[in-house]
């Protein structure tokens, strides 16, 4: 029963961040319907910019929150000088830039700090924290608090704020978004520097764990593909939910079935993608695209 | 007009025929190999491009047509020629299948589908070790050239592929350019009304997926008696990204896409880290998205564009300036 | 003085040119309408005046060019649209539909105020304030459609076919309380509609519209009596 729950507990920490990658992909398919492949990449980015930060003698949450800021700018500017050249292009063209963005960081992050994994700090104890009898790593229950916060501060912004509102407005539909004078284009770069802001937490909570590479986060892209597909692309909360699910059924998986082990782990991803797919393709939260003729 | 296009083209077949004259080994290795991608480019082509079924998993089928060659060869001991049409056989009834549950899988979600199949392909290749040789692979011995012909096996091999590209190119053109064609192209563009036409939607698509995957599996077999060896590790999900890349540099819908867009993914990443040994593949990053910028529409879309500009002389001086939006189709 | 004018403007989608150099004016305060059968170019011709469509020509709000200026910029000089099928906001809630049509607003503190004006001319959108603008019906979306526009407290209402898809009495009550915002509020407005007899007793001017072309123009009342109109459009 305590390895049960102790998975559970694990699981949600690493679901929590496969579900802010999730959240942040999916962000950005509502404004845009392009997904970000990059998105993986702006996060790993991120997370070595703190490092940079870190290692230069800054305290944990000050450059905890110095990142935020420079990737929401980040993100910003990725859109507006990167992706608006190409903005009303085929929507593959722009899947290419994408892949083009996703190529160049993480090129760039193994030329400026190596492909020798370091080491990246977490800012809870190493002491595992004793609730009950059950004994849980801090670490997985700071994760998950953060991812909490974190989700929570997004939801007052976007149900509560008038920029909260336009952002929504302009992705749900921007021709009448312009009509009320909203600048879509500056709304779709804010969404962008708020996905890349919440991509860099999942990389700060994930890289204490899997360690800091420059290809980190492509196992947890694949993750997060995963809890999009079965939360729905289309729905933002359901992306998170679909996060957890999946981060605790790997882990149950991993502890209890035995010919699965950690090779065949991605592969758990994937199978949840083909069955979603296969049984209801827009997920459990998900609304099925109506064509109207 | 006409007659300097076709003039161009065949003074580019010229140079093609002459090409493992003047060049040798690895240089010519290379153009093979672009050979062999332009023909999986083509199949992505026409289902992606003409039919707009998204596939990010097409080197598993190239996979399957490399791997069925291979085991062909090496466990059966069949010729290699035979190898060619049965791997697109093979990979005509896979993709066919694959079409069917995928008929349900619309944009992002059918991207989705294959992009885990092009995930999985390497586990699963390594996974049944009895038939693939497992890591390790299988080795295979390069094809003998007929015998009076004179030509070294890389020329052999040069030709063959360039043979094949040609037939393969000239079906396709057809296909396309014909009632079947129309209607492929009028379910990606409006599946509702092409069904209200009668256009039997579920059938072409699957069929569509079907072509597509034999063509990509012919060039899988191609490639594997090019480099004369196959092993999981090198169909992994970056051949299925790298194809994509193919088809939108080389241009979407287009047939004569497929070989600018084998050019670019033979020789870029080379140039790229002949520009930058530290961070090469930054280079063809940032090779990408200036190709987008410049050309949305691939080279063949940017092509067309001068095509049309230069057979239409003159505009208006002097006429209105045209500001504000268009609305044009996202697709293409 | 014309609030709007517009001198041989021309407008297409793709390489198709839709409106072939049409001249018409909106006086301060006043109500025209720009009448014609489908496919005439009248729904262009809004969408041309807010930036939304590739024009050519001349367009001024006021005296100033706003031809070739980005929509969301049209829109804060004071010129409010109600696109045709009405552009609803169909997941966030009717009060927030109501609160963007504020948004380019500088005086923030108006709007509340704005808000219960608005409830007052309909008050069906005041008991569904909090429901999703997509369950509302069409009549009560296209009341939603006019009430965000007013919420921007525009100079220029354009309207684009308020009457499609709408019982008699709902039209009436709709065009009702245009006619009492241009009273009160001095609101000029820009009409344009099928439904030519509803349309040329709310107008002082109209325009004839004939595939992208003026055909007629004039006073209201005289397009009225205007025997050709009377049997093309009006029905006797």
């Amino acid at each position: 029963m305590e390895t049960f729950l102790q998975q559970v507990v694990s699981g949600l920490a690493t679901g929590g961040i496969y579900g802010s990658l999730a959240l942040a992909l999916v962000m950005i398919y509502q404004a845009t319907d392009v997904v970000n492949y990059a998105q993986g990449e702006m996060a790993m980015f991120s997370t070595y910019l703190a490092w940079t930060l870190i290692n230069a003698g800054a305290p944990y949450w000050a450059a905890f929150l110095a990142t935020l800021v420079i990737a929401f700018a980040g993100g910003l500017l990725i859109e507006r000088v990167v992706i608006r050249p190409v903005e009303n292009a085929p929507i593959l063209t722009i899947v290419i830039v994408c892949i083009g963005l996703l190529v160049i960081l993480n090129s760039l992050a193994g030329w400026i700090y190596s492909y020798i994994q370091k080491p990246f700090p977490s800012p809870f104890p190493s002491r595992p924290i004793r609730i009950g009898s059950i004994v849980f790593g801090a670490h997985d229950l700071g994760a998950i608090g953060v991812t909490l916060v974190v989700l929570l501060l997004l939801y007052l912004f976007f149900r509560h704020t008038t920029l909260g509102l336009a952002m929504r407005a302009a992705a749900q539909n921007p021709v009448s978004s312009r009509l009320c004078g909203i600048r879509v284009g500056w709304m779709l770069a804010v969404g962008w520097g708020l996905a890349a802001a919440v991509g860099a937490v999942a990389g700060m909570m994930v890289a204490p764990i899997v360690f800091l590479d420059p290809n980190m986060m492509a196992g947890i892209l694949i993750y997060a593909f995963a809890s999009a597909t079965l939360g729905g692309f289309t729905s933002p909360g359901g992306a998170v939910v679909g996060g957890l699910v999946v981060g605790v059924v790997e882990n149950l998986a991993g502890t209890y079935v035995t010919f699965i082990g950690t090779e065949l782990k991605l592969t758990t991803a994937l199978a949840v993608i083909l069955v979603v797919l296969l049984v209801k393709p827009s997920g459990l939260f998900g609304r099925a695209a109506v064509r109207r003729v | 007009m006409r007659a300097a296009w076709l003039a161009l083209g065949l003074v580019l077949a010229g140079a093609a025929a002459a090409l493992p004259f003047l060049l040798s080994g690895f240089r010519l290795f290379q153009f093979t190999q672009v050979f062999v991608y332009a023909i999986a480019l083509l199949g992505l082509n026409v289902l992606t491009g003409y039919n707009g079924q998204i596939s990010l998993g097409h080197g598993a089928f190239y996979a399957v047509g490399a791997y069925a060659a291979a085991v062909m060869i090496d466990r059966w001991g069949i010729a290699y020629g035979w190898t060619i049409p049965a791997a697109g056989l093979l990979c005509f009834a896979v993709g066919f299948l694959f079409g069917v549950p995928a008929l349900r899988l619309e944009g992002l979600y059918l991207a989705l589908a294959t992009f885990a199949l092009a995930l999985a392909v390497p586990q699963i290749l390594k996974y049944f070790e009895h038939w693939t040789g497992g890591s390790q692979g299988i080795v295979l011995s390069r094809p003998e050239p007929p015998r009076g012909l004179g030509l070294t096996a890389d020329q052999w091999l040069y030709y063959l592929a360039l043979g094949v590209l040609a037939v393969l190119f000239v079906l396709a053109r057809n296909l396309l350019r014909g009632r079947t064609g129309r209607a492929i192209v009028a379910i990606r563009d409006n599946p509702i009304a092409a069904r209200a036409m009668g256009v039997n939607s579920a059938l072409y698509k699957s069929l569509t997926f079907g072509v597509s995957a034999a063509y990509t599996g012919v060039a899988g077999a191609l490639g594997a008696l090019a480099v004369a060896f196959v092993a999981p590790d090198a169909f992994n999900v970056f051949l299925s990204i790298t194809f994509l890349v193919g088809i939108v540099i080389g241009g979407l819908a287009s047939v004569s896409g497929a070989l600018w867009g084998a050019l670019f993914i033979q020789f870029v990443p080379n140039w790229a880290q002949d520009i930058s040994k530290a961070a090469p593949w930054a280079i063809y990053g940032v090779f990408l998205i200036l190709f987008m910028y410049a050309m949305p529409r691939g080279i063949a879309g940017a092509l067309g564009q001068a095509r049309a500009r230069l057979a239409r002389p003159g505009r208006q001086k002097g006429g209105p300036s045209w500001t504000g939006d268009a609305s044009c189709s996202r697709w293409s | 003085m014309a609030l709007l004018e517009a001198a041989a403007l021309e407008a297409r989608y793709g390489p198709t040119l839709v409106l072939h150099g049409l001249d018409f004016a909106v006086e301060e305060g006043g109500i025209t309408t720009i009448l014609g059968a489908n496919g005439a170019g009248k729904t262009t011709t809004l969408r041309a005046v807010c930036g939304l469509v590739r024009t050519a020509g001349e367009i001024r709000l006021a005296g100033r060019r706003i031809d070739g200026r980005p929509t969301e910029d049209i829109v804060r000089l004071g010129v409010a649209h109600v696109p045709e099928g009405r552009g609803t906001f169909m997941e966030l809630t009717v009060e927030e539909n109501l609160r963007l049509g504020a948004y380019a607003r500088r005086d923030r503190g108006a709007v509340a105020g704005d808000l219960e004006r608005v409830y007052r001319y309909f008050p069906v959108l005041r008991e569904r304030r909090r429901q999703l603008a997509g369950t509302l019906s069409g009549g009560e979306q296209q009341m939603l459609a006019v009430a965000r526009a007013l919420m921007a407290r525009p100079r220029l209402l354009l309207l684009d076919e308020p009457s499609l898809g709408l019982a008699p009495l709902v039209v009436q009550e709709i065009f009702r309380i245009v006619r009492a915002i241009n009273r009160e509020d001095g609101v000029s407005v820009l009409l344009v509609e099928q439904n030519a007899a509803i349309a040329l007793d709310l107008a002082d001017r109209a325009y004839l519209l004939e595939t992208g072309r003026v055909v007629r123009s004039g006073a209201a009342a005289d397009l009225r009596r205007d025997d050709a109109v009377r049997r093309a459009y009006l029905g006797y």
